[in-house]
């Protein structure tokens, strides 16, 4: 579980979160949206403990990260897998050496079996193992690179929850399909907790059940889908009202698919 | 007034970016004795610094020597002294043109990648993913190219010694008719133990002052490739110029205190 109490930053004097909390269970899936510079991929840089709060605490299974030693926060880095914006894979390194980076620099296992592991990561994140293994990362499509990132968090940590910095961004629709797909696949088979940061609002609808929504570094809405849809914020409203058409197709989209599930299961 | 307060910022700047050198220089030379040490990085770094500098080097030591004897020939031949050619080349090239020269070229060519290459990974956020991954990137980063330079910066020093003085014997012996025994034997006769002790003094306080602000630069660089561009620059204009005010005082502070061994 994750605990974001009544966290403040600011960068210099510039304040870019503003009392901010709320609860992160084991196996959920959170989207925060907002508009871009409104404080959303800082939250998940202060989850990882790479920027230090002014105020507040953060708690992860039970420590605060906030009052950590660094030697401690790198232990409690493995229970977190990170997806940075643009994948952040190695540019010197292959795709093969990225994916086992960890396993390469945290443990004494063979090249072999490092290998081993890393071609079966690499199959599923779906990506062929044998074509790009010792491809350089510029030689990858931007989708790949992200599935590649994916692929490397997973195997680096072993995670209980799984960080996403804006993973669709600057895809073509094909490459964000496959990205959010895998990221739907990770939640479903794996059952590890997701943050997911976005600005692009009909990725956030499709792999969460609940948002957060941040508005000028404060947390404007947080709940479900349907509250989303009735919430009276004019924050939220603002937000939301560029992609009103996309919204409410993509939201009665879901609920079919969801009274379809439902009907399912109660057949079954 | 205007004047003063950019006086101020100036100085308030210059002090904050002296702080964080300081900063590096210590979390660096902590990380050296700290566990895991990366003796593969090492070893590239000592290959890209060394064999990737050694034409740079023999280039410009081979010139610098001649052009230095050429100059000092004409003046001692007016005196009757051209046998003291060796001598004085000698001297010169130990003590200060071989350590400032070699320095400064590794300074423009290693401190610029050095510092490109941080800051480059810093801006497409793969120094937060070293982070993430329990790597710390001072240890990973930082303390293999300090020592690669600790080593590769006094070797370096030593061929250019020997390019300079070869340079200069061709000048010696086809322009300004030294024979070889003569040359060789003045240039022996300064070999000694205060003046080696400065020619590798030099280059080893010069490993560490390259070392420091390249990958200071490069792990503060922002705003982008045009701020890696900035840092690059900065990195290479810094360091050389702090190679020449400390060259100077080294000079200054051994030769007070090795007097009788010069």
């Amino acid at each position: 579980m994750i605990e974001l109490r009544h966290i403040h930053f600011s960068y210099t004097d510039k304040p870019i979160l503003k009392d901010v909390s709320f609860v992160v269970e084991d196996n959920e899936s959170l989207v925060i949206m907002g508009p871009s510079g409104s404080g959303k991929s800082t939250i998940l840089r202060l989850i990882l403990g790479l920027e230090q709060p002014q105020q507040g605490e953060l708690i992860i299974d039970g420590d605060n990260i906030c009052t950590m030693k660094e030697k401690n926060k790198r232990k409690l880095r493995k229970k977190i897998g990170m997806v940075f914006q643009a994948g952040a894979l190695f540019d010197s390194l292959s795709v093969g050496e990225n994916v086992g980076y960890y396993l390469l620099e945290h443990t004494n296992m063979t090249l072999k079996n490092v290998s081993e592991k890393v071609v079966q990561m690499l199959g599923f994140v779906g990506l062929d193992a044998e074509e790009i293994i010792d491809t350089l990362p510029d030689e990858l499509s931007g989708g790949m690179r992200r599935r590649v990132a994916i692929g490397r968090a997973l195997l680096s940590t072993n995670p209980m929850i799984m960080l996403y910095d804006e993973p669709t961004t600057g895809l073509d629709p094909k490459a964000t399909e496959n990205v959010l797909n895998l990221i739907m696949k990770l939640h479903q088979e794996k059952t590890i907790a997701s943050i997911m940061v976005t600005h692009e609002i009909i990725d956030a609808l499709r792999v969460a059940n609940r948002f957060i929504v941040i508005w000028a570094g404060e947390i404007a809405f947080d709940g479900t889908l349907e509250q989303l849809r009735s919430s009276d914020d004019p924050r939220v409203k603002e937000f939301l009202r560029p992609f009103l058409s996309s919204f409410t197709e993509v939201v009665q989209k879901r609920f079919v698919e969801g009274i379809a599930t439902e009907n399912n299961s109660a057949s079954l | 007034m205007a004047f003063f307060a950019a006086v101020n910022n100036w100085l308030k700047h210059f002090a904050y970016e002296l702080q964080g050198e300081f900063l590096l220089a210590l979390k660096t030379i902590a990380a050296v004795f700290r566990r895991p040490f990366y003796l593969p990085e090492i070893l590239e770094q000592m290959h890209i610094i060394g064999v990737g500098s050694l034409y740079l080097v023999i280039l410009t030591g081979i010139f610098a020597g001649q052009g230095f004897a050429l100059a000092f020939s004409v003046e001692l031949a007016d005196f009757g002294a051209k046998n003291y050619l060796g001598r004085i080349m000698a001297i010169a090239i130990i003590r200060e043109l071989g350590p400032v020269l070699t320095g400064l070229m590794v300074a423009a060519r290693v401190a610029a990648g050095i510092t490109a290459e941080i800051g480059s990974m810093k801006s497409s956020n793969q120094l937060d993913a070293m982070v993430a991954f329990g790597i710390d990137p001072i240890k990973k980063l930082a303390v293999p190219r300090l020592i690669a330079l600790i080593i590769m910066l006094p070797v370096l020093t030593i061929i250019c010694d020997f390019i300079s003085l070869a340079g200069s014997w061709v000048i010696a012996k086809y322009i300004a008719h030294v024979t070889t025994t003569v040359y060789l034997s003045a240039v022996r006769d300064r070999l000694i133990f205060g003046n080696l002790f400065i020619g590798l003094l030099k280059p080893v306080v010069f490993s560490f002052i390259i070392a420091f602000i390249s990958c200071y630069k490069g792990f503060t660089s922002g705003g982008g490739t045009k701020g890696v561009g900035r840092a690059t620059t900065e990195s290479v204009v810094i360091s050389s110029i702090t190679i020449l005010v400390v060259n100077f005082f080294i000079t200054k502070i051994v030769f007070s205190q090795l007097k009788g061994w010069l």
